[in-house]
């Protein structure tokens, strides 16, 4: 299965591998936003606690299965578990947890957005919220290539406050054990995408720096998948993205949606990991890029590059795609899994 | 009116001809208020497809709630009201169904289990039929007052949609502006005198008060001077956009400041406020009417930015979201403390300084 659905190319001497993925978080589907809005309410304290049960575990239940056969129908080549109960996106795992307090609504980065502040009160202790998600997704996989989603350590940390730890370095490390443990509860899975767009938006200072490598380091050491760093809304200050490189991380993610040229800068300047992650169609814009401009796209990449070849190609979106209405959700993964498709097709 | 009252002719169209006070404090809305119970029930009839109530009813019914609304403000002693915007049901929506150029493709989340319509803009926006003139003609007969009119801002509308037709969103939103030039030209033409240009993008994105500036010039071009226009912003970070939104061609800034407990009044002081300021007195998202002195104190605060005669009152923001009991004790106390407030300066009992930083707490 796996084999025959992988894209392999030749290119210089390297075979490239071109996979359609995307970063998860995606909308719901429009029966299960009023379905869900009915059963949970639309204020602060109705949203998910992590302890659902009954209808609303039910709807999301079915939800899951839709968006999993959405990208199996488009034959999009990683299947996420689509992360539908992630009302805090990237604070999820914190908001949920229970040494943890959800407090007033704020701002989620510089988007019309907005997720409950989730103060962490005491030990960060194993929780297994995203794992059993990921479990159930597995079965509903049947088979196909898993990928895992989680927030990278600081973009959780940056997203949260603490009122536990006490100072920041503290706070990062906890949040590394967190993400660790829970990465480690993990069912088998071909690659886990830690989502970090903090690392772009709220840029750590000197020093922080290394010390973010270092957190993103332990959470990708927890799993045997390979592991993909995608930061978006731009690009990596040039020491940020240096020292990231020093992580045991498979590939980096680039949106080159929202800046192409400091993207190509880093690479051109800094080199990349064997394997790249491309975030090439734009996840918060309901206009849908034609597969054949995507591709297009990579080889255009391809052309600015020091490199000879990657071995493996994430071909995604830039962001997460619960910013689109469901139907444009759905032919973004068409547009992704057949620009792969279009890859392979024009290397051979 | 005494000799020595300094007179801001824009703001003084507005004042009432039995107006009791020297001084005068326009005291306003800034839109949105709770929607009868009953539209509500209408609007669910009107949309099942199942019942007979038509569109016909609809107009019956969103006419009949623009008059009570409309009535209810006058009853609160407002003096420039508004129609509740009974007939929008959202701030971007609304106009976009109006504009030739979007298409919408469903909902999309804005946090927890709260959605909104976003438009996609897949054309060229151009103007169809006017938007606006019919609800104005409509309130301005239903009432004696001034009608003040809400229009959200091209930024808004622009950085609140998906953009699929346009190199950039700046592009958009000057594109948008020149529509609601065209709107406002129709609107005075009517007899609108009150203009005010809604743009919350604006906190969200503040490095962009260029872009709003320049969309502003655009829609004030060719509107005769005497047509007060007015720019609401809420919900940011001011010191990101003042001094610059100065340099705004508007009459009157409205902004949203009892919310934060005048924690960013300091930020107005220095340089000096320029133009008319229309002081949110009472906060739109606590569902507690504020006593009739604590908004005499809050309105005060306006005194330590401007004076007299460029202060407006007004709410934070559209009340909307209150309980509607709510919402009109917080407007007839807010008028209350106003003319408190209007007797106190004719009788020279209030002595504000104006622009000295407030002092730390510690």
């Amino acid at each position: 299965m796996e084999n025959i659905k992988r894209r392999y190319s030749l290119s210089g001497t390297t075979m490239t591998e071109y996979v359609s993925t995307t970063p998860g978080l995606f909308p719901l589907p429009d029966w299960a936003k009023d379905d869900l809005s009915g059963l949970k309410g639309h204020q602060k304290h109705d949203l998910i606690s992590g302890d659902e049960s009954g209808e609303i575990a039910a709807a999301y239940e079915e939800a899951r299965k839709n968006v999993i056969d959405a990208q199996q129908e488009t034959d999009l080549d990683h299947t996420v578990e689509g992360q539908l109960r992630w009302d805090d996106m990237l604070a999820h795992p914190l908001a949920v947890h229970d040494a943890v307090e959800t407090r007033g609504i704020v701002r989620y980065y510089d988007n019309n957005n907005f997720y409950r502040e989730p103060v962490v009160t005491d030990d960060l202790d194993f929780s297994g919220d995203v794992a059993t998600e990921l479990e159930t997704a597995g079965e509903l996989a049947d088979g196909d290539d898993l990928q895992a989603v989680l927030p990278g350590p600081y973009s959780l940390a940056d997203l949260a406050t603490d009122e536990h730890y006490g100072d920041e370095a503290a706070f990062l490390d906890a949040i590394a054990d967190f993400l660790e443990a829970e990465a480690d509860a993990f069912p088998e899975h071909e690659t886990l995408f830690l989502l970090e767009p903090s690392l772009v938006e709220n840029a750590p200072e000197d020093g922080v720096d290394e010390r973010a490598s270092r957190a993103i380091d332990q959470v990708a050491g927890a799993v045997d998948a390979d592991v993909v760093v995608h930061p978006y809304w731009g690009a990596l200050e040039e020491k940020v993205y240096a020292h990231l490189l020093d992580a045991d991380i498979d590939a980096v993610g680039f949106d080159f949606v929202a800046n192409q040229e400091d993207n190509l800068y880093n690479i051109q300047e800094y080199g990349a990991t064997d394997d790249i992650s491309l975030g090439l169609a734009d996840g918060q814009n309901t206009l849908v890029e034609d597969p054949e401009a995507i591709r297009e796209r990579v080889d255009w990449i391809y052309d600015q590059l020091p490199v000879s070849a990657f071995e493996t190609v994430y071909l995604t979106t830039n962001t997460e795609t619960f910013y689109l209405p469901y139907a444009k959700f759905e032919e973004k993964l068409a547009a992704l899994a057949e620009a792969a498709e279009l890859a392979e097709v024009k290397a051979a | 009116m005494s000799p020595d009252t300094p007179v801001n002719e824009n703001k003084d169209q507005f004042r009432p001809d039995d107006h009791d006070n020297d001084h005068f404090l326009l005291t306003t809305v800034v839109g949105s208020y709770p929607k009868p119970k009953w539209l509500n029930r209408a609007k669910e009839l009107y949309q099942d497809d199942d019942h007979e109530f038509d569109a016909e009813d609809w107009q019956e019914a969103t006419d009949d709630a623009a008059q009570l609304i409309t009535a209810e403000h006058e009853r609160a002693g407002l003096d420039a009201v508004v129609d509740g915007e009974m007939r929008r049901n959202e701030m971007v929506e609304f106009f976009a169904h109006r504009i030739e150029g979007y298409e919408f493709n469903g909902p999309v989340k804005v946090w927890g289990h709260n959605y909104f319509d976003k438009p996609s803009v897949v054309s060229e926006v151009e103007y169809d039929d006017s938007w606006l003139v019919d609800e104005y003609e409509f309130t301005a007969a239903a009432s004696d007052r001034p009608v003040k009119v809400p229009i959200t801002g091209p930024y808004t509308l622009a950085n609140w949609s998906f953009n699929e037709a346009y190199d950039d969103d700046e592009e958009l939103a000057y594109d948008l502006a020149d529509l609601v030039n065209e709107e406002i030209e129709k609107l005075v033409e009517a007899g609108a005198r009150y203009i005010q240009i809604d743009e919350p993008a604006l906190a969200t994105t503040p490095d962009d008060h260029a872009i709003v500036g320049e969309a502003l010039e655009r829609i004030v071009a060719d509107i005769p001077e005497e047509v007060r226009i007015g720019l609401h912003v809420c919900y940011g970070d001011y010191s990101r956009i003042y001094p610059e939104i100065l340099e705004f061609p508007v009459d009157e800034f409205d902004l949203e400041l009892a919310n934060g407990d005048y924690e960013q009044l300091d930020v107005f002081k220095d340089p000096a406020f320029t133009k008319d300021l229309a002081l949110g007195v009472t906060d739109a998202h606590v569902a507690e009417v504020e006593s009739v002195e604590q908004i005499e104190e809050n309105i005060e605060k306006g005194l330590e930015v401007v004076p007299p005669e460029q202060l407006v009152v007004s709410p934070d923001c559209g009340v909307k979201l209150l309980p509607r009991e709510i919402a009109y004790g917080k407007m007839a106390n807010m008028v209350e403390a106003a003319r408190n407030v209007e007797a106190a300066l004719d009788a020279g009992e209030l002595d504000v300084e104006r622009g000295a930083p407030t002092p730390a707490d510690d």
